[in-house]
């Protein structure tokens, strides 16, 4: 494999990797208020808008269900050029019989979470063979158009897409569809320089999508877009959920406590004594601050 | 050695302005030649860098690439180089030259200067502190801050920056000096007349004697000066090397039978055998060792060596007396190698006797402790003549990381991060319902299929709909943009006035240093520690006045910001001021408890 040593960017073509939340136990809750067809509705206009701002422009469509991930689109394909919508409904229609299989489940209470972790991972590695096999990259981003609360179990391989995209210089956008802000998705978007936004009005998703999510990275410096309100990284303590500025923090696994303990309840590492004598001087404590956008 | 001589091209000026003569410079320990290319101009210098007091040179990326050398009685030679890096090997050398001079050659006088309390800085030292400043503006803020202050002393400020130092160091080529490579051989100096030898001993020599040589160097250790004088024990060991290089194994014997101090220097060093046993077993039997043409002097007469073991063989009572010259040859080099390892004045032959036996007890200790070393070297042996088809798997080096639940690391930021995008949390809790696995699928699927039959409905969203979002996009957009502080990527201190800005980060850098210098000196455990906290402490109270013009200085609508930059600040320092208090009264305190108690 090559290695992505020098890229060269073609300033106005995007390759756009949309990561949409296929969790039936979600959209099952979510009929109210932003029915799945409406959803598809108005993503599938958005998709081909997209192929119509730039003829270079690829788009990549990721299902993140709730047993599994699969590409379900790509523009790329030669097969794709006539019939786009009836192709990619006809692969989603495919990956939900997949994902049903796998369904371990027979019934799931309230929303369920989706893959969102492994559609991160399956996005950013379709980013990185881009890169690896074209001369002039196209500009890549990652779209979430995700509805399902986050899955407090992914939070580690979340935590690791989320760096790897922002290594790869990969902004992560976010429109969040549930009822929940997504601290995810708000992280996500926060550290990879992405827009974090959650529409107020479903019915018009389409244009919320048009007017942020469209936008290429590089008409972005010349643009206002949405942004959130700063981020409050301040951690709770692992064992009592306060929040706190300043605590110990494992050296093994980076679990945070609020007062120094014999043994990692995460991990499991020992602690040995800290060294000191004197009580009011605490050198392993760390201070976080809370970083004002 | 590459390093004994440096030859380069350069222009003699008289003075900076002067054109300059061309000419090659030629450089060595003792002295510099300048030859001019034109044989009939007359500058032709030969001086001895015994009366070259020191060296000035211009600053790399200046005009002129220049290297001044001072003479002791004044006058000076200025030479201009055609590129600094000439100029710099130049500068190097002299500078070493210079350096053996003064060191080498006053060796006496400098003993007799006052044990070092004010660690004596060597001119490398300063200058890569020197440079380190001028590389750095900011530290050269602080070093003029602090040390010219005089809130922290000038080895203070670098103690914390140990490594910056190191790094600096690393960069430039540092060489360890090496002990002269020639092999003291006996020469004696017989006028031819009488039987008189005479050899030549110089502290030099002496040293590089009793590193090659731990059985001599114990010996004068236990003779000198109880048994003998000092003058005594080296007649005995040139005696002794005479001996040797008379090449008489029997008459060596005999004269050892008779005189058992005599005996100690003929007779085979049992401690560089041991030790030598020592290092065979140490060797790394996986280090390649490829031949070159340099192995290829087998077809010289005795390896084209003069000094060459007697070949006879001999009765085994006179076995301890064979010396081979190889081994000399490998010991030699070895301490060659290893260069001046103890830094005791040369003039006191005892002094370099002791100070060399405790660093070889050091080592041997440092031996016994790393038992481990064996291990590792059996592990890699195993490792590296590794049959792979008949090993299982090696363990992997790293313990794998179990986390148990990572549910808590999700637990642990996502309240405030919640919080911060003004989601109450259980006012938007979804409400709890139960699915089937197979009616979710199946809804999921006929809206699929619907639309793939029917078609998107038209239009997609209406107007008004459009029109509201667009609307609510463009004001919360707005609200937000005027809103200091909350874009990612644009920073508060990007939108105060420079002078503002700079003189916040520039106390951000000061307060840090004051408080590392604070934090690290306690416990205090020594009156000095004690008097550096307070001029820290004074030093600190300085900034609260400062902190405050700051905040006032700017306009209103910075201030709230300003005065959320400097909180921090004024957080840490209070709870240094804390600490402080409490120290002093605890202080008061114990010795309180002490005056009642002797009462
Ligand atoms: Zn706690
Ligand atoms: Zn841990």
């Amino acid at each position: 494999m090559t290695p992505v040593s020098s890229k060269l960017y073609a300033d106005d073509v995007s390759l756009l990797m949309v990561l949409i939340d296929t969790n039936p136990f979600f959209w099952n809750s979510a009929q109210s208020t932003l029915p799945f067809s409406k959803f598809l509705t108005h993503v599938l206009a958005f998709l081909n808008s997209i192929l119509l701002l730039n003829q270079m422009n690829q788009v990549v469509v990721i299902a993140a269900g709730y047993n599994s991930c699969g590409y379900i689109f790509d523009s790329s394909d030669p097969q794709n050029q006539n019939k786009r919508a009836e192709d990619l409904l006809h692969k989603l229609e495919e990956f939900v019989d997949n994902d049903q299989e796998l369904c371990r489940e027979e019934s799931v209470d309230g929303p369920g979470f989706s893959l969102l972790s492994g559609s991160l991972s399956m996005a950013l590695c379709y980013i990185q063979r881009v890169f690896r096999t074209v001369p002039l990259h196209p500009q890549p981003r990652i779209l979430c158009l995700h509805g399902s609360p986050d899955g407090p179990g992914q939070y580690v391989a979340i935590m690791n897409s989320i760096f790897s995209a922002q290594r790869s210089m990969v902004p992560i956008d976010s429109c969040v569809l549930g009822a929940q802000h997504s601290a995810f998705l708000q992280q996500a978007s926060y550290i990879t320089g992405g827009v974090y936004l959650k529409p107020q009005i479903f019915d018009g998703l389409f244009q919320y999508l048009s007017t942020v999510f469209a936008t290429d990275l590089h008409s972005r410096c010349f643009l206002q877009l949405p942004k959130p309100a700063g981020v409050d990284f301040r951690a709770s303590c692992f064992c009592h959920k306060n929040t706190i500025d300043m605590g110990y923090i494992c050296s093994v696994c980076l679990s945070i406590f609020c007062k120094h303990q014999k043994k990692c309840s995460t991990c499991g590492s020992v602690f040995g004594q800290a060294q000191t004598q004197n009580s009011s001087t605490t050198p392993d404590r760390k201070m976080k601050m809370p970083v004002d956008g | 050695m590459s390093d004994k001589h440096v030859i380069k091209r350069a222009k003699y000026k008289s003075s900076t302005k002067d054109p300059g003569v061309p000419g090659v410079l030629k450089l060595s320990i003792e002295r510099f030649i300048f030859m001019p290319n034109d044989q009939k101009s007359g500058v032709k210098l030969n001086v001895e860098f015994k009366i070259v007091k020191g060296h000035k040179f211009t600053k790399e990326g200046s005009k002129q690439a220049l290297l001044n050398l001072t003479q002791e009685q004044g006058g000076n030679y200025i030479f201009e180089f055609d590129s600094f890096t000439d100029r710099d090997v130049c500068r190097e050398f002299v500078a070493r030259a210079i350096a053996f001079y003064t060191e080498g050659g006053k060796a006496v006088p400098e003993r007799t200067a006052p044990p070092v309390t004010n660690e004596q800085l060597s001119s490398i030292e300063t200058e890569c502190r020197i440079k380190l400043l001028q590389e750095n503006s900011e530290l050269q803020t602080l070093h003029k801050q602090f040390v010219f202050g005089g809130i922290l002393t000038d080895d203070e400020f670098w103690a914390t920056r140990k490594k910056l130092l190191d790094q600096n160091d690393s960069r430039r080529p540092k060489q360890r000096l090496a002990l002269k490579n020639e092999m003291w051989s006996v020469k004696p100096l017989s006028d031819g007349q009488s039987n008189r030898v005479t050899f030549n001993l110089t502290p030099e020599l002496i040293h590089q004697i009793f590193a090659e040589k731990p059985a001599v160097r114990q010996a004068y250790l236990k003779f000198v000066p109880h048994k003998m004088t000092d003058m005594e024990f080296w007649t005995k060991y040139s005696r002794a090397q005479y001996l040797h290089s008379t090449r008489n194994v029997v008459a060596a014997a005999a004269e050892a039978a008779e005189d058992e101090e005599l005996a100690v220097f003929l007779k085979r060093d049992d401690m560089l055998a041991n030790e030598a046993r020592r290092k065979i077993r140490r060797v790394d039997p996986t280090v390649d060792i490829e031949a070159d043409e340099g192995d290829d002097y087998t077809h010289l007469p005795d390896h084209g060596l003069v000094r060459d073991e007697a070949k006879d063989v001999l009765d085994s009572q006179y076995e301890p007396y064979r010396r081979s010259f190889s081994q000399d040859l490998n010991q030699h080099s070895a301490v060659v190698l290893q260069g001046r390892v103890v830094d005791v004045g040369l003039s006191d032959p005892r002094g370099v006797a002791e100070a060399l036996t405790r660093k070889k007890q050091a080592e041997l200790s440092d031996d016994k402790l790393n038992t481990n070393f064996e291990k590792e070297l059996s592990n890699r042996i195993s490792r590296s003549a590794e049959l792979e088809d008949l090993r299982g798997p090696r363990d992997p080096a790293v313990a794998p990381l179990s986390i148990k639940d990572p549910k808590d690391y999700f637990d642990s930021q996502q309240a405030n991060a919640l919080k911060a995008l003004g989601d109450t949390g259980s006012a938007a809790k979804p409400l709890i319902s139960s699915a089937s696995a197979g009616q979710a699928y199946d809804s999921l699927r006929n809206v699929i299929i619907d639309i793939n039959e029917m078609g998107l409905t038209e239009p997609i969203m209406n107007q008004e709909v459009s029109l509201k979002v667009l609307n609510g996009l463009t004001q919360s957009i707005s609200s937000t943009k005027f809103h200091l502080g909350n874009s990612s990527n644009d920073s508060i201190l990007d939108m105060l006035p420079k002078v503002t800005k700079e003189e916040l980060l520039h106390h951000w850098t000061s307060v840090q240093e004051l408080l590392k210098h604070f934090w690290s000196s306690y416990p205090l455990t020594t009156k000095y520690l004690y008097n550096k906290v307070t001029r820290l402490k004074d030093a600190m109270s300085q900034v609260y006045p400062k902190l405050q013009e700051i905040k006032e200085s700017v306009q209103s609508d910075f201030r709230h910001q300003v005065s959320l930059l400097v909180h921090p600040m004024l957080q840490a320092l209070d709870a240094a001021f804390a600490h402080y208090d409490a120290d002093v009264q605890r202080r008061s305190a114990k010795s309180g408890e002490k005056r009642n108690g002797f009462m």
